[in-house]
């Protein structure tokens, strides 16, 4: 085994892996503080990708702009898909919840590359191509201002559910009805949480789009953010930290060794592994609260 | 009017007891049956062969998914690869020289097995948790049959049907791929009707509404769970069977992708959750609905009434799907089996609707 191509796919692995972090942490956010499973995380980095593109090279307008208008787009689709869609399923069995999110994750994937093109479109942020080169060591530059900016957004999460708005959302994820009786908006918290979830969309979006292109591919993120949550605990930040390391580093290191073997990609399949030893072994994963069913 | 209850008196358990205890019922179940018996003579063979035969066989599997997520209440996103392994078995058996009737008792029994490890998952964990577990394990199958050229024939390949006969008919024509669809939907109607009205059935049942009191008054939940991961798993792989022989007559990895299991578990939410019919009617709307609405578009398009670009036109049925999807969610949870019954409902007292029926 060669220690240098360990290193490098090390690194890559971690890189990629804390941008996977950055497709999760909006799945985290709306199940810490509304207990909804939103797996249409996907489809909403992929209208984010769109979204940028639409005003970078449909209107012309310079990315400082756009990123902070596609922010706002994302921020109001939030609240959107919240007050329309979720706010009505309130009390209902979760198999509804879990259908419903999907189902807007399965319109969407229709609808945006529908409407705005199914064709791959780049988008470039201004990140060089040419890799950064360490003792010989390859580290692709796009993935590096990817984990950059998926550390600083995990800071900000973790710092923001230390606010007071934040507090308001822990105790809302804590019970419902214990936060009306104290005059919490219950709602309203719950649809900044879906708020928030669009704009750490638009980072992921952003920025897988900057590296993959932007069309429909970029929702099928989701099962990765999935693989991370699942390991890292549905409702912990730092879970989504150290699940996006773990699922990015197995996902890279893993194939790196096996694929030459079996001749396929094995990165799904470790995800899937993943997933499934997480949830036969400890199903809350590694920072995730334990539920206590009462009958 | 039709379903008139008057004269319907029951002076036996038995009677009351009974699949369709109102004669109209009963009835319309026999112009049914006879409607889908003479189907082959009356449509013409493009509709039979591209709506009627993929609906009943559809239906079929909705009928396997509903008895598992319906009556046992275990959320299963990977029934898709549990039929895949009933389509490859089957193919991989008659290859090998064995009759039909007995590949398909093996793709069952293949399909039974490794769907039980399905539903090890379930044993430990529900819910949300359950759904990913099983969406994973999709993955994982799916990976195994297009990565293992032993299964698959190796990357990007098409396994050919060969040909067969079941019941001594052989199979490849219109009409024998029709009747033999068709025989072994009503098997499982049957089957998935009866199954609500046993000892089994209503374990199930327990188990769906909560499972740890279902275990206090004494539902073995560990053997109940395995079972109703074990008999919709072989109905769901004879089906895969059906599929691949009756249907496409040949079998690649896309047919069983993730996404065909999204779309089994629209057709059962879309129907209703646990309802036989809701089986029916929620195959037919999710394969027909996406179809009319690109012809309407497409022919709106034609005549100049309405502009859409071409990759629009392509995303129709993706978007059609998801806003049923949401949209039954929204505004009838309980899916066309509750329409249905209110239909029937209505007219069980029509006209005299403030009558308790």
């Amino acid at each position: 085994m060669d220690p240098a191509y360990f290193v490098e796919l090390f690194i890559n692995g971690a890189l990629t892996g804390l941008m996977y972090s950055l497709a999760a942490l909006g799945i985290v956010l709306i199940y810490k503080s509304a207990g909804v499973p939103n797996l249409a995380q996907g489809a909403m980095i992929m209208l984010s990708g769109y979204l940028v593109v639409l005003f970078t090279s449909g209107a012309g307008l310079p990315l400082y702009l756009s990123i902070p208008l596609a922010a706002a787009a994302m921020f109001g689709f939030g609240l959107l898909a919240e007050r329309l869609l979720l706010r009505r399923m309130v009390g209902q069995p979760i198999i509804m919840i879990v259908m419903l999110t999907l189902g807007l994750e399965i319109f969407l994937r229709g609808l945006v590359p529908g409407v705005l093109g199914a064709a791959p479109q780049s988008l470039d942020i201004g990140i060089g191509l040419a890799p950064i080169i360490v003792h010989g060591i390859f580290i692709n530059r796009a993935y590096l201002v990817g984990g950059g900016v998926a550390v600083v957004m995990i800071a900000a999460a973790l710092l923001f559910f230390r606010t007071h708005l934040g507090t308001r959302l822990r105790a809302v994820s804590d019970s419902h009805v214990s936060s009306w009786s104290v005059g919490i908006s219950v709602e309203r918290a719950i649809g900044i949480s879906w708020g928030l979830a669009g704009m750490s969309a638009l980072a992921a979006g952003t920025l897988w789009g900057s590296v993959q292109g932007v069309d429909w591919t970029l929702s099928a993120l989701l099962f990765p953010a999935l693989a991370v949550v699942i390991l890292g605990g549905l409702d912990s930040v730092w879970g989504v930290l150290a699940g996006g390391l773990a699922v990015g580093i197995l996902g890279s290191v893993v194939p790196g060794f096996v694929d030459p073997l079996v001749g396929g990609s094995t990165r799904d399949v470790v995800t899937s592994l993943i997933i499934l030893l997480t949830i036969l072994m400890r199903p809350y994963g590694m920072f995730g609260r334990e539920d206590i069913e009462r009958v | 009017m039709f379903y008139r209850l008057s004269g319907v008196y029951h002076t036996s358990y038995a009677t009351e007891r009974a699949l369709w205890p109102v004669p109209s019922d009963r009835w319309q179940v026999g112009i049914v049956l006879a409607l889908a018996i003479a189907a082959p003579f009356v449509l013409p063979s493009l509709y039979l062969t591209s709506y009627v035969l993929p609906w009943i066989v559809w239906s079929a599997a909705a009928l396997s998914l509903t008895l598992l997520m319906g009556i046992a209440g275990q959320l299963h996103f990977g029934f898709a690869a549990v039929m895949a392994i009933g389509a490859y078995t089957s193919i991989h058996l008659t290859r090998a020289g064995l009759p039909f009737e007995l590949a398909l008792l093996g793709a069952g029994l293949a399909a039974a097995s490794i769907g039980c490890v399905f539903g090890a998952a379930a044993l430990r964990v529900k819910g949300l948790y359950l759904v990913i577990a099983t969406l994973a394990m999709q993955y994982l199958v799916d990976w195994f049959i297009i990565n293992v050229p032993a299964i698959s024939g190796g990357a990007q390949a098409t396994l050919q049907t060969p040909d067969v006969s079941l019941l001594l008919v052989p199979l490849g024509s219109d009409t024998a791929n029709y009747y033999a669809a068709l025989l072994w939907t009503v098997l499982v109607t049957v089957l998935v009707l009866n199954i609500k009205r046993t000892s089994f059935g209503r374990a199930l049942v327990a188990i769906r509404d909560k499972d740890y009191a279902a275990a206090v008054i004494g539902v073995d939940i560990f053997r109940y769970k395995l079972l109703a991961f074990f008999t919709s798993s072989f109905l769901g792989g004879v089906t895969g069977a059906f599929l691949a022989f009756a249907y496409y007559e040949a079998v690649t990895p896309e047919q069983f992708s993730f996404d065909v299991s999204i779309q089994l578990v629209a057709m059962v939410l879309v129907g209703g959750l646990g309802s036989v019919i809701g089986a029916y009617l929620g195959a037919a709307f999710v394969l027909l609905l996406p179809i009319v609405l690109t012809h309407v578009v497409a022919s709106l398009a034609e005549s100049g009434h309405l502009p859409v670009s071409s990759s629009l036109m392509a995303h129709i049925p993706l978007m059609a799907y998801g806003a049923l999807i949401i949209g039954f969610l929204l505004y009838e949870p309980l899916g066309l089996a509750k329409i249905h019954d209110n239909v029937r409902k209505y007219f069980l007292v029509w006209p005299f609707r403030h009558t308790q029926s």
